[in-house]
């Protein structure tokens, strides 16, 4: 997995919340038996004005004007600004895989759907979550200012902007380290092999049941 | 000593380790498996040169691309037409010859949507720990299975190493005291609650469903309120086992059988939250108040009983769920203040792993017997949820009384409930659907979906537009 130290990047507000896993990236695109290629169909139903098949040529499709991410000002973004309950609904990883392949590598929110939220550290994103009044005066601050960017240090767990003091934010020690570190949680979990096969005798010992057919 | 929820005995049972940092390494005894949350999972098995931990563990089979009309269905892999998805299903089957995993292909008659297929093959039993690269997983926790949803990366993590890292989860209790009023079902039951708590309400918490409303439904219908946990928020929701859930289980394929069952049996009796155990967060709601639901927007929060209206955004003081309000109403063509009887329908479904075990059939049918499907209803569609769910339904003859209705009788699959095969919701038409998500562009590009019970579809069928099913039943009873 891709580390993740400190990054830089341009901000694109989302006002909207309750954004769900079908909005980030619709039931069509997973289609695909890869991981890669989804982030031309990010947020597809509202990025385009009409619909978006898998396997098609996006370069010239009709854009929605009104759809945040079309705006110039926006291009380039890799910090997600969003709203309470963001990535609810289907368990999709194509919906990190989306926002990663649009280039998004940070997203600042109040509160996630927690599978989405698991899925992110999967994939070198980080999901930071701010008290709901600080993402508030973000929103604020980001529609004033053209060209307002986010510094991040997963390190030192603080958010620095162009203006007032930084932004401590909390991140759990095991993926912190993960992220840190760009490490593949399989590898990490064959270390416990033994404890695993330990486990498992004892379990199959106990409730044979589940180890039958 | 407090007590111990349902919950963390499951937990308890299945930790392998405890780190210092507070994730958990949490054994997993089944993962159940489908096309389109897989095919990456295997790639970076091969990638690695990694085989599965416990290949006997995984049970796979296809559901979300399949069609569900006879004439594709005849012709097994061809009759997809969608190239891409017939790769995907192609990918499945070959992944699980090369991995050695049982897959029930899509020609098999036991194939259907793995949430339906699962409880009833006996490959989900009380007391396990179940994952699916689906967030309707939680449809497994009715048996009292500790059961969720996972993301690809999971799916290969649990397949390596047979277990998932985990943070454990707060206890919720959602009570629902009392009885239920005839023609409320357990779709209404859950519904009801995520009107309540709102769509994240369950966000951080393993919800457990209790009180006598609960423990009177079929398991069929304990899987309905599970299943809708993920829509509340939850990434598992759990019932405790009774006699109802043994009685469910014995003598399914996969169960244990004779004396192992007996032993089993002895064990999953303990599969309840003690008396004196602790919740961190108790709903009580009481099951006489809940009358017929229907959502009106695209959250499933986003509910109102039968006999209510449109709400207005302008009264709601919160700014953020007001804006929601107005872009929910905008996309869905309603508004404020219309009566839910006066939304009218252009499609029906009746199918997903909420809503299409026999059970639902039964109570779709019996609403529909003798009647015709409206004529402003463009599309109606009863998608039974597995192979063996159809023939049942057809051995009492509810295939007959729907087609005659004017509902058409499909083969089994995930349909339109997420509408990845040719199964779509048009652009701005209403469709009463027996599913679980009201998103946008969910059921098809802008298709505008109804959260309903399969008798509430029903009557809608009939009526063209949403009607009290209670009033329906009161006629079917003279």
């Amino acid at each position: 997995m891709r580390k993740f130290t400190v990054q830089s990047g341009l901000v694109m507000p989302l006002d909207r919340a309750n954004v769900d896993t079908d909005f980030i990236i619709p039931k069509q695109f997973l289609k695909s038996i890869k991981r890669s290629g989804f982030g031309v169909n990010l947020f597809d139903e509202h990025r385009y004005l009409d619909k978006g098949e898998p396997g098609r040529d996006n370069s010239g499709r009709p854009l929605n004007p009104d759809f945040v991410m079309n705006q110039p000002r926006y291009k380039g973004a890799s910090v997600l600004l969003a709203r309470e309950n963001f990535g609810c609904g289907s368990s999709r990883e194509h919906a990190p895989w989306a926002l990663d392949g649009y280039g998004f590598r940070i997203i600042i929110a109040p509160s996630y759907a927690d599978i989405f939220f698991n899925n992110c550290f999967k994939n070198g994103i980080l999901p930071i979550v701010l008290d709901r009044k600080i993402v508030n005066e973000l929103f604020v601050q980001v529609e004033a200012q053209e060209g307002y960017t986010l510094t991040v240090d997963l390190e030192k767990q603080i958010i620095t902007g162009p203006s007032g003091a930084p932004i401590a934010f909390n991140v759990d020690s095991f993926r912190k380290y993960c992220l840190l570190n760009g490490l593949d949680d399989i590898g990490l979990t064959l270390q416990d092999a033994g404890d695993i096969t330990t486990f498992e005798k004892r379990w199959k010992d106990a409730s044979p049941w589940y180890f039958g057919v | 000593m407090t007590g111990k929820t349902l919950y963390d005995k499951l937990w308890d049972s299945h930790l392998v380790k405890q780190r210092e940092d507070g994730t958990a390494l949490i054994y997993i005894d089944r993962q159940l498996i489908h096309e389109v949350t897989s095919p990456q999972a295997f790639d970076g098995l091969r990638l690695a040169g990694r085989r599965p931990w416990r290949a006997e563990s995984n049970f796979a089979t296809p559901d979300h691309n399949i069609p569900t009309t006879k004439e594709e269905r005849r012709l097994g892999l061809e009759g997809i037409r969608d190239p891409i998805s017939r790769i995907q299903v192609t990918t499945l089957g070959d992944n699980c010859r090369e991995f050695g995993i049982f897959e029930l292909d899509m020609n098999d008659i036991r194939q259907g949507i793995v949430h339906v297929v699962g409880p009833e093959q006996g490959a989900t039993l009380p007391g396990m720990t179940i994952v699916c690269g689906d967030s309707h997983t939680s449809t497994h926790g009715a048996l009292g299975a500790l059961a969720h949803g996972i993301g690809t990366s999971e799916v290969e993590h649990v397949m390596a190493t047979q277990c998932l890292l985990q943070t454990k989860m707060k206890n919720m209790l959602i009570r629902v005291d009392g009885r239920l009023n005839p023609g409320v079902t357990a779709k209404d039951i859950v519904l009801a609650i995520i009107g309540e708590i709102g769509t994240a309400g369950g966000t951080g918490y393993t919800i457990e469903f209790g009180g006598e409303a609960i423990r009177s439904l079929s398991v069929e219908g304990r899987m309905t309120v599970c299943n809708m946990a993920i829509e509340a928020g939850a990434r598992a929701g759990l019932i405790a086992v009774d006699q109802t859930t043994l009685d469910y289980i014995k003598g399914r394929p996969f169960a244990p059988k004779g004396d192992m069952w007996e032993r089993a049996a002895v064990a999953w009796h303990g599969l309840v939250s003690d008396a004196d155990a602790h919740f961190d967060r108790v709903v009580v709601m009481d099951a006489a108040d809940i009358i017929p639901q229907v959502t009106w927007g695209t959250s499933p929060e986003m509910v109102a009983p039968i006999t209510g209206v449109v709400p207005d955004p302008e009264k709601e003081t919160d700014p953020s769920r007001r804006d929601n309000m107005r872009q929910a109403l905008k996309y869905m063509g309603l508004t404020p203040g219309t009566r839910i009887t006066d939304i009218k329908l252009d499609c029906i479904f009746i199918g997903s792993c909420t809503n299409s075990r026999i059970e639902d059939l039964r109570a779709a049918a019996a609403v529909v017997k003798g009647r015709k499907v409206a004529a402003n209803v463009e599309m109606a569609l009863v998608v039974p949820g597995s192979g063996l769910v159809k023939k049942q339904a057809e051995a009492e003859g509810l295939d007959k009384i729907f087609i005659e209705a004017g509902l058409e009788w499909r083969e089994p699959g995930c349909s339109m409930c997420l509408a990845m095969n040719a199964d779509q919701l048009g652009a701005g038409k209403h469709c009463a659907s027996t599913s679980n998500r009201n998103f946008e562009g969910r059921q098809g590009f802008g298709g505008r979906t109804h959260l309903v019970s399969p008798a509430m579809a029903a009557a809608a069928a009939i009526h063209g537009h949403f009607v009290d099913v209670r009033d329906i039943l009161l006629t079917l009873d003279r």
